[in-house]
């Protein structure tokens, strides 16, 4: 598949759907996102799988601007998606936006459909 | 032959100066200890932390059984000393008498009660000792309760500050225009009362107590001008006055205190005195520091070495968390004196130093104290301030030149400079024990020096020189921290909370000075069970803070799928039962289904969308969530017992599916297994759990403490029970005491090691009051947790939890 440069932002929803030092994820494809809400409300998303075991990062404990995972315990900066300390690796991010309340996830471009479905949000 | 040593009094003068006797001469003495209160020596300058909760009764023991033990000291705690028969060198007690060779009276102060109407009343109380602190704090239990604290000195601000701190309405009523006016100036004085106004203390100055209304026990407080203050209790914290009773009796020379010489000797050869209630040069002593050096010319004495006391000067600081305030000398206004003051509103800075003759006569520094010890020492010294005048306010860091940082500023003080005032340490000889005994650590150089071992303000100074010292071996961490978002260890993490009645976690990070903004993913947790353990009907939980495992109620496994177990009460289980969970697994297309140690049924591979719906399926027949995920009650296993088993001596199965009805939903500091063995045969592997139970003919016998994972290890034994109920009563106790001082993740075999198991025997098995109030907490504490997390899930909370916020329909993907 042919990788275009520039970004296509989606919106995948409002800051109310994800809980304060809390994740919610985005189905991409195959590719699932996790998308963060910090404690003073910035928004991060990277690829929902820890560099160690892919452990899902959306299901860790969210703390300051980092993650740390379910799994083992790894913590992943929210910014970079770089494992901290001592432990190596890295995750993709996602770039993310808000606009007043809504939360748009940059993604590459042609990767993405043009019109988000939303899942029920009841 | 050994000579007979009597002691009057079990206080700090008294524990001190036994220890200088021990170490100049072990043998010299047969010693015997009297002491009123029913416990031995230990640090009444920190009940004001005890008061506040934010150290314990044991922290401040200075010196315990096994020392009196080791040294031969005959204690007699509790039993006080009523007459001194000088003819025949006895002394006298409701008890009998003891012979003495050379007696020391060390029978300290008695809080003075102003005498006022209603001064007897149940609920008025000093605060002197243990036992006030103890009335004091049941007093603070009751909620709304209020008390009246009469005395804006040291002591009363420390217990009024404390009292507030537990949640109670207080008034201080002082007397004099400002409070502290002996310490501090009106200015500081008043930055004092708006800093403790702020914490929701009423101070009232020129407050005239008239009388303490009341009929039962003490309702209000009366002043001249007609006031009233409802209390439930009245704290008289006014002053002391030298406690001289016997030596007056006696026919000793007594003046406001008993008049000793330099050798601390008082007009009878054969008896020394020392500490408050002593008149050294006219001179009545009321802080340690003097006191200390007391006893190290009685020791001396005693052993007939040469040694003289000289009246000293002494700083005053007060302990009240979060105020700064550092007094020393005099600092009254005089036509030949002049004043340096420095004051930044902003900041609540206030210092103020007096000179004469440019010599530092006096100093009251507010806010902002680090420079205290060296303003003391020039005080002391005589130093001539001159050069420095322009820079001296603004205290050491600014002398030649440029700032220097605090460590800079330690490092440059003179070996003489005094360190500890408590206990009157030089630098030198700090740095001195810290090289010359290879001292690593603070314990190490209170133990070896004392410096910082009394009131504990110079500990910051202290640990500067052992860092200067050892440089990067040095290890502050004593206590190991929660996680690197504090200091703290999980034990004052805990007590602070109760103290400071923290009922959030951004509270508790806010109060305690976290060092990060949110915490982290080891203190979170950790913060979130003490908080639901301490205030289980007024904190809200905060799933964030929960492990992915309670969050969802389910257990994660490697793929991020989960599972799921659900309870079989006791083990037992039924053919609806198992045709239920053999549907759920049909229909949800699970890949494995297993039967776990525990005696339950886990069924693994289970998509998180899918547990909203697998639960409704469950719950549907008859199911609640299992708890396998949960740092709380996980499963109790039982053996089949009176029922079937033709060794069974009790209702094995009974037991335990009702200590898990019993019990199921409660969190605790780390998992909790239990099982129940219908007898010694022991088929449900009761002496390897948490706790176990072994049914035999006579009843049931409890252990508790085993472990059978990363540590293998056996029960210990609590003790025998008659009856069911009673089995249940002590098992719900235990675990209750450990939910209370366990730290987050610390199984029981651990905490139990860690307090020791005698002290979990002797607060379950022995103390019947506090087994029932232990129970008691717990059944409360249940009335808020036995919600099962399942059926409120499929309810509709957080249900967003288990889907994805969005899908992009992708078209190459699908």
């Amino acid at each position: 598949m042919m990788r275009m440069t520039g970004q296509e932002w989606v919106s995948i929803g409002t800051l109310h759907d994800i809980p304060q030092r809390g994740a919610r994820c985005v189905r991409n494809g195959d590719m699932t996102i996790a998308v963060f809400r910090t404690a003073d409300d910035r928004v991060f998303a990277m690829e929902d799988k820890c560099p160690h075991r892919a452990g899902p990062l959306s299901q860790g404990i969210v703390h300051d601007g980092c993650v740390t995972c379910p799994l083992h315990n790894w913590i992943i900066s929210l910014e970079t998606g770089r494992a901290q300390g001592a432990d190596e690796g890295g995750t993709a991010t996602f770039a993310v936006r808000l606009e007043g309340q809504r939360i748009l996830l940059a993604l590459p471009c042609g990767s993405a459909a043009a019109v988000a479905e939303s899942c029920d949000h009841g | 032959m050994t000579e007979k040593l009597v002691v009057v009094g079990a206080g700090m003068a008294s524990g001190r100066m036994l220890e200088h006797l021990f170490e100049a001469e072990p043998n010299a003495f047969d010693v015997t200890l009297f002491g009123a209160e029913p416990r031995g020596n230990y640090n009444r300058i920190m009940l004001s932390p005890v008061l506040a909760g934010e150290k314990a009764f044991e922290q401040i023991v200075t010196h315990d059984t096994d020392w009196y033990a080791a040294n031969r000291v005959t204690c007699r705690f509790g039993e006080t000393v009523t007459r001194i028969d000088r003819k025949r060198k006895v002394v006298l007690t409701a008890g009998g008498e003891a012979r003495y060779d050379k007696l020391v009276v060390a029978t300290g102060s008695a809080p003075f009660i102003i005498p006022v109407a209603g001064r007897d009343l149940p609920g008025v109380m000093a605060f002197r000792d243990l036992d006030d602190v103890n009335a004091m704090i049941a007093a603070a239990e009751k909620p709304n309760a209020r008390a009246v604290v009469i005395g804006g000195g040291l002591l009363g601000l420390e217990a009024a500050a404390a009292l507030r701190g537990r949640g109670m309405e207080v008034v201080v009523l002082h007397l004099m225009g400002h409070l502290m006016e002996r310490q501090l100036d009106p200015a500081a004085g008043y930055l004092l009362k708006k800093e403790l106004e702020d914490r929701g203390i009423r101070i009232h100055t020129e407050a005239q107590t008239k009388a303490i209304l009341g009929d039962e026990r003490a309702e209000a407080v009366l002043l001249d001008d007609g006031t009233i203050y409802p209390a439930d209790i009245v704290v008289m914290a006014v002053g002391i006055r030298p406690e001289t009773r016997i030596a007056t009796d006696a026919g000793l020379h007594v003046e406001r205190g008993i008049v000793v010489d330099d050798r601390m000797m008082s007009s009878d050869p054969d008896i020394l005195a020392i500490g408050e209630c002593v008149e050294h040069q006219g001179i009545c002593y009321g802080l340690v520091a003097p006191l200390y050096d007391m006893a190290k010319v009685a020791a001396r004495t005693l052993v007939g070495e040469e040694a003289a006391f000289r009246p000293v000067e002494t700083a005053t600081q007060l302990k009240v968390t979060g105020v700064s305030l550092y007094s020393a000398g005099d600092f009254a206004e005089a036509d030949d004196r002049e004043e340096i003051v420095l004051r930044d509103a902003s900041a609540g800075v206030y210092k103020r130093l007096v000179l004469k003759d440019n010599r530092i006569m006096g100093a009251v520094l507010y806010g902002e104290t680090s420079d205290g010890g060296w303003f003391f020492d020039m005080l002391r010294r005589g130093t001539d301030v001159s050069d420095m005048r322009e820079t001296l306010i603004f205290g050491q860091a600014y002398q030649g030149g440029g700032q220097l940082d605090p460590m800079a500023a330690v490092a440059a003080l003179p070996d003489d400079a005094e360190i500890c005032g408590c206990n009157g340490v030089c630098k030198g000889k700090i740095t001195g024990a810290i090289t010359g005994k290879g001292l690593a650590s603070l314990d190490d150089v209170r133990a070896h020096t004392k410096a910082s071992a009394s009131c504990g303000t110079c500990t910051g100074l202290v640990e500067q020189l052992l860092s200067l010292t050892l440089g990067d071996t040095y290890n502050p961490a004593a206590v190991t921290p929660v996680c690197g978002c504090t200091d703290l260890g999980h034990d004052e993490v805990r007590r602070l909370i109760r103290a400071k009645r923290l009922k959030t976690i951004p509270a508790v990070m806010q109060e305690l000075e976290w060092k990060t903004s949110c915490g982290c993913a080891k203190c979170r947790p950790a913060l979130n069970y003490y908080l639901v353990s301490d205030w289980p009907d007024e904190y809200a939980d905060d799933y964030q803070s929960r492990f992915i495992n309670e969050r969802v109620h389910a257990n994660i496994q490697k793929d991020g799928t989960y599972s799921v177990v659900p309870r079989m009460w006791g083990g037992v289980t039924s053919s609806a039962e198992l045709r239920a969970i053999a549907d759920v697994v049909d229909r949800f297309d699970i890949p494995a289904v297993k039967v776990t140690g525990g005696q339950r049924i886990d069924m693994l591979g289970i998509r998180k969308q899918d547990l909203p719906a697998v639960w409704a399926e469950l719950g549907k027949a008859g199911f609640v969530s299992g708890h396998a995920y949960a740092k709380g009650l996980r499963t109790v296993k039982t053996c089949v017992g009176s029922d079937w088993c033709r060794f069974g001596t009790q209702d094995s199965t009974g037991l335990g599916i009702r200590i898990e009805k019993f019990m199921w939903g409660s969190w605790t500091p780390a998992k909790v297994k239990m099982a129940v063995s219908g007898c010694p045969r022991n088929c449900a592997e009761a002496t390897c759990k948490d706790v176990g139970v072994i049914c035999v003919e006579s009843g049931f016998e409890i252990h508790f403490a085993g472990a059978a994972g990363l540590d293998i290890k056996g029960t210990e034994k609590l003790g025998l029970v008659r009856s069911e109920d009673e089995a249940l009563e002590h098992i719900v106790a235990l675990v209750q005491m450990y939910r209370e001082q366990g730290h987050y993740l610390e199984r029981i075999y651990k905490w139990a090691k860690r307090i020791g198991y005698d002290e979990v025997r002797r607060q379950i098995m022995d103390d019947a009051d506090r087994r029932k109030a232990y129970f008691d907490r717990f059944v409360f504490s249940q009335r808020f947790a036995q919600v099962d997390p399942w059926s409120e899930r499929v309810s509709g909370k957080d249900k967003h939890e288990f889907r994805p916020m969005a899908t992009l329909s992708l078209e190459a993907a699908e």
